[in-house]
């Protein structure tokens, strides 16, 4: 069988477990916030990589297997590798792929990735999921908690994936209580070397919002997140955890905090407007998650700062104003 | 570099100084306490931007303030007594509630910060719907108010706030002139959530509301279909339109009673919870009889 060859670069495919540095898998590791894993991982670390995508910038002891993780042989490598620790975070979450691929790789991805961690005796599994699930809603309380409903699936189809992962990790957690399963679901990453929607939203310069709202927004550093990450592989932590940055500020606050202006559009015309331009492909951002630019959605991260011992170091200023270094 | 964009993004936010410096002046005429003192009630957790976490922004509270305070002093001439009585850290506020629209609240909120020692900001409770109001949810999460959840309700006890609350809600606001100053049935969620926090419970009881816009029908079906909260009829409303709903400029006094402390199992059977919110629903009752009762007219 000609398989793609896998980039080994630097030590070889480790047979001796009794190197000192826990072995890592990421998952997802070419996408931008893997690649930064990777980097803030692998001097402590043994750090492998899977992903379709190929990226060649990674430090040379980071091992990248270009292969689908719904492939026998992703489950081949949990076998010969005896990974300590795995991050998931080979998740799509982009309204351009067509839905059913973008279904199938997530649940199906997902589901290969617990069990190949079952069946090996993986100790930690992180998993990267978004306090996007809980949905926009009038009626959010404004802290919510780690047990409020997942509630986002209600109007908006593409987050339906990401909140059946969400509780396929959470059974998965709770039949195995023998491993850690962290279970992170962040408030909006942004960062210098972050293209997602948030980042590139809070770019603009020129910012649509919806006229006579203005919600109360979180945002995260990307550095603090990596560093809720790191966090995550001490032995002993598992649970979900809710991660947020200081504090939280209304939505026009950061976009004019961020060296843009805002423009106000009444909501039954940016509707249309969003949507016939994302039929057109201008946008690729759906219309029915402009939810989340009207009604708060914001966590209450107590638990990560209790439990996790998590604590944002970036002011949300600091954020902005890395976010807007990166245009230079 | 940084510092003058800052200075312009806040300059964005405030009205010409012009403008601002007659209000001040106004304000300096007409009431004794120091602007700059009442504008000190800020709420203990603000973020870098002068922002709390349910969107609170006391900088807006303090141009809302010139409206009230004209309102408190010149419209419905408040007499407020038992300001003192206000206890500092948590507590929650508990207030008969009538009068069709909420003035109520907002009378009792400007009182605190106008003589209450030191000045606090009120923070209430607002109804559901407001949240997709455009324009109209964005103002009440500026001046503090909240949605009306018993998280938000505990997050912001646990925050160290003065929450106002009426148990009679809408009961209370839409009760009809016959009814005035008749309590109407009160919830049980306050009681519980008080005993939960252990905040103390401040009776107060205002008189004149009541009889701010003598309402002798709620048709309440009407209001359904319209999805209102409640279509009164009163001897102007709805016959003028625009204008009928205009309260009369009745005096109003507001009791301030002692805070009550209570203590207990917040999840108790429903009716050791009812003796002691009876306990409080008396308290207002006796304060309201007594206003009633000495007070020389509606109107004066």
């Amino acid at each position: 069988m000609a398989e793609k060859q896998s980039r080994t670069s630097g030590g070889k495919t480790t047979k001796s477990r009794k190197n000192a540095k826990p072995s890592v898998l990421i998952t997802g590791i070419s996408g931008r916030f893997g690649r930064l894993l990777a980097r803030r991982l692998h001097r402590n670390n043994r750090v492998s990589g899977v992903d379709m995508r190929t990226y060649a910038g990674f430090p040379k002891d980071v091992v990248v297997h270009n292969l689908d993780l719904r492939k026998k042989r992703c489950d081949d490598l949990f076998r010969t590798e005896h990974f300590d620790a795995v991050y998931h975070m080979g998740i799509i979450h982009d309204p351009r792929i067509n839905p059913q691929e973008h279904r199938d790789f997530n649940i199906n991805g997902t589901l290969r990735i617990l069990n190949s961690c079952r069946k090996y005796g993986v100790k930690k599994l992180v998993v990267l999921s978004t306090a996007a699930v809980y949905g926009p809603n009038p009626n959010n309380p404004v802290f919510l908690s780690e047990d409020a409903p997942l509630m986002a699936g209600l109007k908006y189809p593409l987050i339906r994936d990401l909140i059946e992962l969400d509780m396929t990790v959470q059974s998965f957690f709770w039949k195995n209580r023998q491993m850690d399963t962290v279970l992170l679901r962040p408030v909006s990453v942004v960062g210098p070397d972050l293209n997602n929607t948030p980042s590139r939203y809070l770019r603009m310069k020129r910012a649509p919002t919806v006229m006579g709202f203005d919600p109360m927004v979180q945002i995260i550093h990307q550095d603090d997140m990596l560093t809720a990450m790191e966090l995550a592989l001490k032995p002993g932590i598992s649970g979900i955890f809710n991660i947020a940055g200081p504090s939280a500020a209304p939505l026009s606050v950061l976009i004019r905090e961020a060296g843009g202006t805002t423009i106000p559009i009444p909501n039954p015309l940016s509707k249309i407007v969003l949507k016939k331009a994302h039929q057109w492909g201008f946008s690729d951002f759906p219309a029915p998650e402009l939810d989340y630019s009207r009604f708060i959605c914001t966590v209450d991260d107590r638990r990560a700062r209790e439990v996790l011992g998590f604590t944002p170091q970036y002011s949300v200023k600091q954020t902005l104003r890395d976010l807007n270094r990166s245009l230079l | 570099m940084e510092q003058e964009q800052t200075r312009e993004t806040k300059d964005k936010n405030n009205p010409p100084a012009g403008l601002l410096e007659d209000l001040q002046e106004w304000w300096n005429d007409h009431f004794d306490r120091p602007f700059s003192e009442v504008a000190s009630a800020l709420p203990t957790q603000l973020n870098e931007f002068g922002y709390d976490p349910f969107g609170f922004q006391p900088q807006v509270v303090k141009y809302a303030l010139y409206v009230t305070s004209w309102l408190y002093k010149y419209y419905f001439r408040v007499e407020l007594q038992g300001a003192a009585n206000i206890p500092e850290g948590r507590a929650m506020l508990i207030s008969n509630h009538s009068g069709q629209i909420p003035i109520d609240g907002v009378m009792i909120a400007t009182g605190i910060l106008l003589e209450g020692n030191p000045p606090r900001a009120v923070r209430s409770m607002v109804e559901r719907w407001a949240q997709v109001l455009p324009f109209i949810n964005v103002f009440f999460n500026r001046v503090g108010q909240i949605l009306g959840t018993p998280e938000n309700a505990r997050a912001l006890l646990e925050m160290d706030e003065a929450l106002l609350v009426f148990p009679e809600g809408t009961r209370g606001i839409n009760k009809l002139w016959w009814d005035r100053y008749k309590l109407q049935d009160f919830g049980l969620g306050f009681m519980r959530l008080a005993l939960e926090t252990r905040s103390p419970i401040v009776p107060i009881a205002v008189v004149g509301a009541e009889e701010q816009i003598p309402t002798f029908y709620n048709l309440k079906k009407i209001a359904g279909l319209l999805k209102m909260p409640a279509l009164p009829v009163t001897p102007f409303h709805p016959w003028l339109p625009g204008v009928g709903m205009m309260p009369l400029p009745t005096k109003y006094r507001i009791w301030i009673g002692q805070p009550m402390e209570f203590d207990g199992d917040p999840e108790d059977e429903d009716s050791v919870i009812q003796v002691k919110v009876n306990a409080v629903k008396q308290q207002i009752q006796e304060m309201l009889t007594y206003g009633v009762k000495t007070r020389k007219s509606v109107f004066f």
